[in-house]
């Protein structure tokens, strides 16, 4: 058995990075160990061919995203790698209250700054990062949102560096995504590996359609006694369609598209087959932009004429708010820390990646001083695009990195190159180390809550950082161990 | 305590067109085969231009002589993807519809209802060879017969299904009256006996090909006639597939909804489906074979059409836009 499992990770070499598989954790409850003795008795071959079958699963089951062309369409899936990512008490611990600390300041400065600004009054963020901000939404100005509430469902993305330590990369305030692969992966892997899985004790993910039900009960207009709730989807041809079902189904509430809804005396109601029915709160997975043609985009198809006019009302609540991408904009990122002071009184629990505002002399100065060892990011993208890694790149590219940072410097932030932490994949080459980081979602009506784990997402080539689905990035399961295996 | 859950109208139409393409495919597939059957050697051509007949589909073809090629007649519905009158098509409908649905139907359906779609795209020309062609239509015909039994067993019994059986009903009711008027698109020789014989043949084809031969028998006279087949089609008060079942099915559906589900606005569709019922019982078959049996099938067809445009108009219409712009309707929308 030994000489196993010494053939399965023979060749496994997670180099300086720290590996969230092979790396002894003081609490891990000897769970890593015994995964990957489990592994070596599966053997590579049979772990492949059972891989291959539950990805056909996945396809069966339609757990997938379409791809269109102008004459096909393509389905498909989030790639999945079958071995775990174990994530200790201990290390959950500090990722749960860090994740919670994030959202509760997130709100905090979105409730301050559409109401009194006393942030940038006080000196600690410019005024012209927050009202510049294309983000910002000046129709928000002065509205009072339920609770205080405006990042109802936050995704935090966070990377754990060579020495271990997590810190937060992005937020994700507005529509963040992902949510349906942590607890279908979840599903798939007591299919398909309950080998691997038996006697493991698992912070379990069930609970998530429960959790963001009773959160959007909570944020309804006050006057109701059972709210109609719905989730607003731009329709089957989004990318993240199959997550839209997913939610509608594990809330047990209707899935709309803006044709179904209509706005009447600044009330919302949906089109059913016994006539109008009034809606009291929604999510929303549209962006700001198409929510209402009348406030934003005139020639939006997918939205609601009226919708923000009966939500100004008071008539219904729409979660997230809108307006919220100001605060997870890249170059506000910047700032988390200090916002977190100001409105907390406390030091950040995970730390930010060390970020360089370009649109401040000394951070441009720096930047181009140390281009090709520095990641360069736009401030405005989200997805992976747009991004420049230094120390990968080319001549011409590093000066086309250049010319655009002297010609829009606020644009642009700089960061360290972070060596991402590994885990063990499924790969061409047998079981190789591949970067990861994790996206935990927080749930937050009155209080906030976290899914326990979160999707981790893999970057499936060999050496790449880019994790995003769009880049060719998967997903493997995220365990969090309970306490007391 | 039991709340009716809300149906969106969008979705109730969904669930409507949804079982209408599955059917559609069953009936397609149920049709080729017998197409096939009624094959015999040197007049392949016959059959098949009969086919493309019922399903008005001539014009799709550039020439008689295209129109009567067995391959590609089996290519236009089996393998195109962009006729509206394939099994590809119709399937891919289905499937759209599916999707837009899933929060209100199983996995196991939307599940079954994804595999099947991708056998059916993954068909190639030899699929479709002579000694092949029925075992592939005896497939497709299972996997909607698949669909249908995992959706009895694990649809939840809400206005949906009601919808959902509407569409299918008068989509097989439909789809009846078509393969009874294959029959009637077929040369026949002119000899009297050999006539007799080939007419034989053909009726058999027609009740297997409507899984009606075995009742038919037990029920049917030894010598039995052309209007026997016919009014066994089309009038009896048992067979799954016969017009007047459906039909009379599809009232109780619409009734259930009125009655279990309060739904108001169904006695357009409830009265315009009195109407065919009785239109279909109305006049001896003898006359209506004497006469023109082709017309009276059109006849029938239009009625269908216009109980599904009944339900459309009474419980769809909601959604649509056009909805919005029209006060008239709009006075009569009920604020809850």
């Amino acid at each position: 058995m030994d000489d196993e499992r010494a053939g399965i990770f023979a060749g496994y070499a997670p180099e300086q990075y720290f590996c969230e598989l092979t790396r002894l954790r003081a609490d891990d409850a000897g769970v890593p160990a015994l995964v990957r003795e489990r592994l070596g008795r599966i053997g590579v071959d049979a772990l492949r061919a059972r891989a291959e079958l539950a990805e056909t699963d996945l396809i069966d089951l339609g757990i997938t995203f379409t791809v269109y062309s102008d004459a096909t369409a393509i389905d498909r899936i989030l790639p999945f790698d079958c071995i775990p990512r174990i994530i200790t008490p201990s290390e959950w611990q500090q990722i749960e209250t860090g994740a919670i600390q994030r959202v509760t300041a997130l709100n905090a400065f979105l409730d301050d700054i559409y109401h009194d600004a006393k942030i940038i009054r006080d000196g600690v963020i410019p005024a012209d990062l927050v009202f510049g901000n294309a983000n910002f939404r000046p129709e928000m100005r002065d509205f009072a949102v339920s609770h205080g509430t405006y990042v109802h469902v936050c995704g935090i993305d966070i990377i754990r560096d060579e020495s271990g330590e997590f810190r937060i990369l992005e937020d994700n305030a507005r529509t963040p995504s992902g949510v349906s692969y942590v607890i279908e992966n979840r599903h798939l892997m007591l299919r398909a590996f309950p080998d691997l899985m038996s006697g493991v004790k698992l912070r379990p993910v069930d609970d998530y359609g429960r959790r963001l039900r009773a959160a959007m009960t909570e944020i309804a207009p006050v006057d109701v006694g059972d709210p109609q709730v719905v989730l607003l989807s731009p329709g089957i041809y989004n990318s993240a369609y199959f997550e839209h079902v997913f939610l509608a189904r594990e809330m047990g509430v209707p899935l709309v598209q803006g044709s179904d809804l209509t706005v009447e005396h600044d009330r919302v109601y949906m089109r059913t087959t016994t006539g109008l029915r009034r809606v009291h709160t929604i999510y929303r997975r549209l962006n700001d932009d198409f929510l209402d043609p009348e406030v934003f985009r005139a020639e939006s198809m997918l939205g609601v004429p009226g919708l923000i006019r009966a939500w100004r009302a008071g008539n219904v609540a729409l979660a997230n708010a809108v307006g919220t991408g100001v605060a997870d904009d890249k170059a506000v990122y910047a700032y988390m820390p200090r916002i977190i002071k100001y409105y907390l009184g406390e030091e950040a629990i995970i730390q930010n990646v060390q970020t360089n505002i370009c649109r401040e002399p000394e951070g441009l100065a720096y930047t181009l001083a140390h281009l090709d060892e520095l990641v360069i990011k736009p401030v405005g993208e989200s997805g992976g695009y747009g991004i420049t890694i230094g120390p990968r790149a080319s001549k011409a590219e590093l000066d086309a990195a250049r010319a655009a940072l002297i010609a829009e410097p606020d644009q642009w932030i700089s960061q360290p190159m972070i060596a991402l932490s590994v885990a063990p994949t499924l790969a061409e080459e047998g079981i190789g180390p591949r970067h990861l980081d994790l996206r935990p979602f927080v749930i937050t009506g009155r209080d906030s809550w976290v899914l326990p784990g979160g999707l981790t997402r893999v970057a499936m080539k060999r050496g790449s950082l880019i994790v995003n689905s769009s880049q060719g990035g998967g997903s493997k399961d995220t365990w969090v161990l309970a306490g007391g295996q | 305590m039991r709340v009716e859950p809300v149906l969106l109208a969008r979705d109730a139409e969904g669930l409507f067109w949804m079982a209408r393409y599955l059917e559609r495919v069953e009936n397609l597939a149920r049709l080729i085969d017998v197409v096939q059957s009624f094959e015999s050697p040197g007049r392949e051509a016959e059959s098949w231009t009969a086919l493309v007949a019922i399903m008005s589909d001539q014009d799709k073809f550039d020439s008689y002589e295209a129109a009567s090629n067995p391959d590609t007649v089996k290519d236009l519905y089996l393998l195109d993807r962009t006729n509206p009158s394939s099994i590809p098509f119709c399937l891919d409908n289905a499937r759209t519809n599916a999707r837009t649905l899933r929060p209100l139907i199983s996995t196991e359906m939307w599940r079954q209802i994804n595999v099947f779609h991708r056998f059916v795209m993954g068909i190639k020309p030899a699929d479709l060879d002579g000694d092949r062609l029925s075992r592939l239509c005896t497939k497709i015909k299972e996997s909607v017969q698949t669909h249908t039994g995992i959706t009895e067993g694990t649809m939840y019994r809400d206005q949906g299904w009601q919808f959902y059986q509407l569409g299918r009903l008068i989509e097989r009711a439909d789809q009846t009256t078509r393969l009874l008027d294959i029959k009637y698109r077929l040369l026949v020789p002119r000899d009297r006996e050999a006539r007799r014989l080939t007419e034989l043949t053909m009726w058999n084809a027609v009740l297997r090909a409507a899984a009606g031969y075995h009742a038919f028998k037990r029920l049917a006279r030894a010598e039995f006639s052309a209007e026997d087949v016919a009014g066994f089609l089309l009038r009896d008060p048992s067979f799954p597939r016969s017009v007047f079942l459906s039909v009379r099915r599809a009232e109780y559906h619409l009734d259930e909804l009125r009655r279990v589900h309060h739904l108001p606005n169904t006695s357009d569709a409830v009265e315009q489906a009195e109407f065919l019922r009785e239109f279909i019982l109305e006049r001896p078959m003898d006359q209506v074979l004497e006469g023109d049996l082709h017309g009276y099938l059109d006849t029938v067809q239009i009625q269908l059409s216009e109980l599904a445009g009944a339900i459309g108009r009474s419980f769809f219409r909601d959604w649509r836009p056009e909805a919005l712009a029209a006060p008239a309707e709009q006075g009569q929308t009920q604020l809850v």
